[in-house]
C-alpha cells in the first residue's frame, strides 16, 4: 500500500486553490453532513450512535473512543446546566503539526465538525482554544466562523431549523501544559494552566463546572465525514481497533517531511519511505519517535512496526498524535533526549513536585552525559527517575511525557549513553554537544 | 467586592476597554476574557506588559492585580520586562535541532546583534529561544514579530533580520 493507492478523505479538499473559503468549501460537499441532519431531523442519539459504531478514536494523543467520550454527557433533560465543547487546538507537542494543515487549508471542515458535535451533545456554545503562536491558523478559523455566520450556518436557528450553536475563538499564550484537557479549562477561564485531578471528569464538571467535551481537532474534522458516508465506509479504512486515516506529520531527517494522510495500521517503514522519500541524504537510520515527544525512542530495528495504538502500545510506545521525528546515523540521541527533558522541564506546571524536581533533574543529569561528565551509574538513576515521576504519580500525565523516552533511551540506547560515560565526551563526530541552554540550578544537586 | 473599585484604577485606552467588553460577552464569566485580553494589551501598548498596564487589567477584571500578575507569569509568551521593537524567536526543540536549529540560532545572533534572551544595544531586537512552535515539517524555522518563516537557511536569516527597520 502506497500513498497514491489508500483511499483519503481528510486532505482531499486542502489541495483545491482557496479550499479555507466558504465557496469551495461548499462545492466539494461541505456542510452535507449536517444539512442532511437538520432537514431528515436525524436525533443527538442517532449521530452518537453512528459515532460509537464508526469506532473512531481521538486524534489527540490519548486515543479514546469519541462516541463513548460524547455518550458521557448527563442526560440534557435531567440536568439542565449549561454545557460546552471545547476544541484543543493548543497543538504544541514537539513534532506535531497536522492540526495547523486543517486550520489553515480547511477551517469550516472543523466547523461543521464542530456544530455536529455540539447537536449530538445539545451543546450550544464551543470554544476552539488555538495555541497563541498559530496566529495564521486562528485567523483562517476566525475568517471562515464569520462566513458560516453570514450562511446561517452558525448562530441562532441554524438553515432554519431549531438549532442554535455558537463558536467562539480563544488564543493561547504559549504553555504546553494546556494542551492537556483540564489545564486547557483552567486557562480557558482565565487562570494559571494548572492541570486539575480527575475525577471529576469534565462531563460532569468541566468549564466554569458544567458538562464539559474536550476533542481534537483532527477527531472533529473526521465526524462530518462519518456522517456522511457511514460508519461502514469509515471501517473500510484502518485496522479492526483503529479504524479510519490519520495524518502523520513526520519531521527530523528525511528526504521530504510533511503532513501525510495514511490508513491507521501502515507500516512506520511505509510512511518513512513511501511518503516521506527515506532517511535524508541516503544515510542508515538510527532511531525514531512513532508519534510525538512524549511516546519515546524506538530503534532502527523497529521501524516496521505498524501505526496504530495496540502495535505501538505493545512495543512500551504509543501512537500518540502521530507525529513521526526521525533521526539518522549521525545524530545524537542523548542529546535529543536532553532537548526533550529541557522542553518538559520548562512546560511543568510546578504543582507535583515528581513532575517539577524530576524534570529538573533529567535534564541535568543527560546534560552532564552529553557534556562528558557523566558516570556510568547516571544510567540507572536515569531509570529509577523516571520510574519516581510516573505513572500515576502526578495530576497529569506531563511526568509521563518525561518518563517514557527517558526509559525508551536506557533501553534501547544503553551503549551509547555508556560510550559517552567511557569516553568522557559525546562520541557523535556530527553532534553540536550538549543542548545550548544550560540547566537551571535545581533545587536540590542529583548526586549519583 | 474590594474597594478600589474599576473606575479609579483603570486607565485602559477608550478602544481597549470597548473590545474587552465586547470580548468578555463570549464567556458566562468575564474572567475568561482575561488572556485574549493581555494579548492585545502587548499587542497595543509597547509590545510588553508593564506594572501599570496588569494594574489597568486588573481594574478591568475586578481582580487584584497579583492575581493577573499571577497569569501573565505563567504564559510564556507575555512579557513583562521591555523588549526590542522586534520580537525573533527561534525554534530550539527536537525536529527543528536535528535540521540545524544551532546554526539559525547563531545566525540570528550575529544578525541581530543579540544573545539569545537578550536585546541588542541599539533596541531594535529581542531574540528568545522557544520551544516547538508547530513548523516541524518545515524545520528548521524562526519567527519575526509572530510571522512565521519556516525551512530556511543561515543566509536566509540576514535577508529576513534584514528586511527591518
Amino acid at each position: 500500500m502506497t500513498r497514491e493507492s489508500h483511499p483519503t478523505y481528510l486532505l482531499d479538499r486542502t489541495r483545491l486553490h482557496d479550499s479555507h473559503t466558504l465557496d469551495v468549501h461548499r462545492k466539494n460537499d461541505g456542510y452535507r453532513a449536517l444539512e442532511t441532519i437538520l432537514k431528515e431531523g436525524h436525533s443527538p442519539e442517532q449521530v452518537i450512535d453512528l459515532i460509537k459504531n464508526s469506532g473512531l478514536r481521538g486524534r489527540g494523543g490519548a486515543g479514546f473512543p469519541t462516541g463513548l467520550k460524547w455518550s458521557f454527557m448527563p442526560d440534557a433533560n435531567k440536568d439542565r446546566r449549561a454545557r460546552y465543547l471545547v476544541v484543543n487546538a493548543d497543538e504544541s507537542e514537539p513534532g506535531t503539526c497536522k492540526d495547523r494543515v486543517l486550520m489553515e487549508e480547511d477551517p469550516h471542515g472543523l466547523i461543521e465538525g464542530i456544530l455536529i458535535g455540539c447537536y449530538a451533545m445539545r451543546i450550544r456554545a464551543a470554544y476552539i482554544y488555538v495555541r497563541g503562536e498559530y496566529r495564521f491558523a486562528y485567523d483562517r478559523v476566525a475568517a471562515a466562523i464569520e462566513e458560516a455566520r453570514r450562511a446561517n450556518l452558525l448562530g441562532k436557528n441554524i438553515l432554519g431549523s431549531t438549532f442554535s450553536c455558537e463558536i467562539w475563538m480563544h488564543k493561547g499564550a504559549g504553555a504546553y501544559i494546556c494542551g492537556e484537557e483540564t489545564g486547557l479549562m483552567e486557562s480557558l477561564e482565565g487562570k494559571r494552566g494548572h492541570p486539575r485531578p480527575k475525577p471529576p471528569f469534565p462531563a460532569g464538571f468541566g468549564l466554569w463546572g458544567q458538562p464539559t467535551t474536550v476533542n481534537n481537532v483532527e477527531t472533529l474534522f473526521n465526524v462530518p465525514f462519518i456522517l456522511d458516508r457511514g460508519a461502514e465506509w469509515y471501517q473500510s479504512m484502518g485496522t479492526e481497533n483503529s479504524p479510519g486515516n490519520i495524518l502523520i506529520a513526520i519531521s527530523g531527517h528525511v528526504e521530504r517531511p510533511g503532513v501525510f494522510e495514511v490508513p491507521l495500521g501502515i507500516s512506520a517503514r511505509e510512511v518513512l519511505e513511501d511518503c516521506a522519500g527515506g532517511v535524508w541524504k541516503g544515510r542508515r537510520l538510527k532511531a525514531w519517535i512513532p508519534g510525538g515527544s512524549s511516546t519515546g525512542f524506538l530503534p532502527a530495528s523497529e521501524i516496521g512496526l505498524a501505526m496504530d495504538h495496540e502495535s505501538l502500545k505493545n512495543a512500551r510506545s504509543m501512537l500518540g498524535t502521530g507525529a513521526m521525528i526521525i533521526l539518522d546515523e549521525t545524530a545524537c540521541t542523548v542529546r535529543s533526549m536532553e532537548i526533550l527533558s529541557r522542553f518538559y522541564e520548562h512546560e511543568s506546571c510546578g504543582q507535583c513536585s515528581q513532575c517539577r524536581e524530576g524534570t529538573q533533574w533529567l535534564t541535568q543529569i543527560l546534560h552532564r552525559i552529553e557534556n562528558g561528565q557523566g558516570r556510568m551509574e547516571d544510567l540507572d538513576l536515569l531509570s529509577s527517575l523516571a520510574s519516581g515521576m510516573a505513572p500515576g504519580k502526578t495530576i497529569c500525565a506531563l511526568a509521563d511525557a518525561a518518563a517514557i523516552p527517558t526509559h525508551s533511551l536506557v533501553r534501547h540506547f544503553r551503549d551509547e549513553l555508556e560510550e559517552h560515560v567511557r569516553r568522557g565526551c559525546c562520541p557523535v563526530p556530527s553532534s553540536p554537544g550538549p543542548a545550548a541552554a544550560p540547566p537551571r540550578s535545581p533545587s536540590v544537586e542529583v548526586k549519583a | 467586592m474590594h474597594e478600589v473599585t474599576h473606575e479609579t484604577r483603570n486607565n485602559l485606552p477608550p478602544t481597549l476597554v470597548a473590545e474587552f467588553t465586547e470580548l468578555c460577552t463570549h464567556y458566562p464569566e468575564r474572567r475568561a476574557a482575561l488572556i485574549p485580553a493581555l494579548h492585545r494589551c502587548q499587542e497595543e501598548l509597547g509590545g510588553w506588559l508593564s506594572p501599570e498596564t496588569l494594574e489597568a487589567v486588573a481594574g478591568f477584571f475586578e481582580l487584584e492585580p497579583v492575581e493577573v500578575f499571577g497569569v501573565a507569569s505563567f504564559y510564556p509568551m507575555f512579557h513583562l520586562r521591555p523588549r526590542g521593537k522586534h520580537l525573533v524567536s527561534v525554534c530550539h526543540n527536537i525536529s527543528c535541532d536535528l535540521r540545524g536549529a544551532q546554526d539559525i540560532l547563531d545566525e540570528a545572533c550575529k544578525a541581530s546583534g543579540c544573545t539569545p534572551g537578550g536585546t541588542s544595544d541599539d533596541g531594535r531586537f529581542t531574540l528568545v529561544r522557544v520551544e516547538c512552535q508547530g513548523a516541524c515539517t518545515s524545520a528548521p524555522m524562526l519567527a519575526l514579530d509572530g510571522v512565521y518563516h519556516e525551512g530556511i537557511t543561515p543566509e536566509d536569516v540576514h535577508r529576513i533580520l534584514g528586511g527591518v527597520q
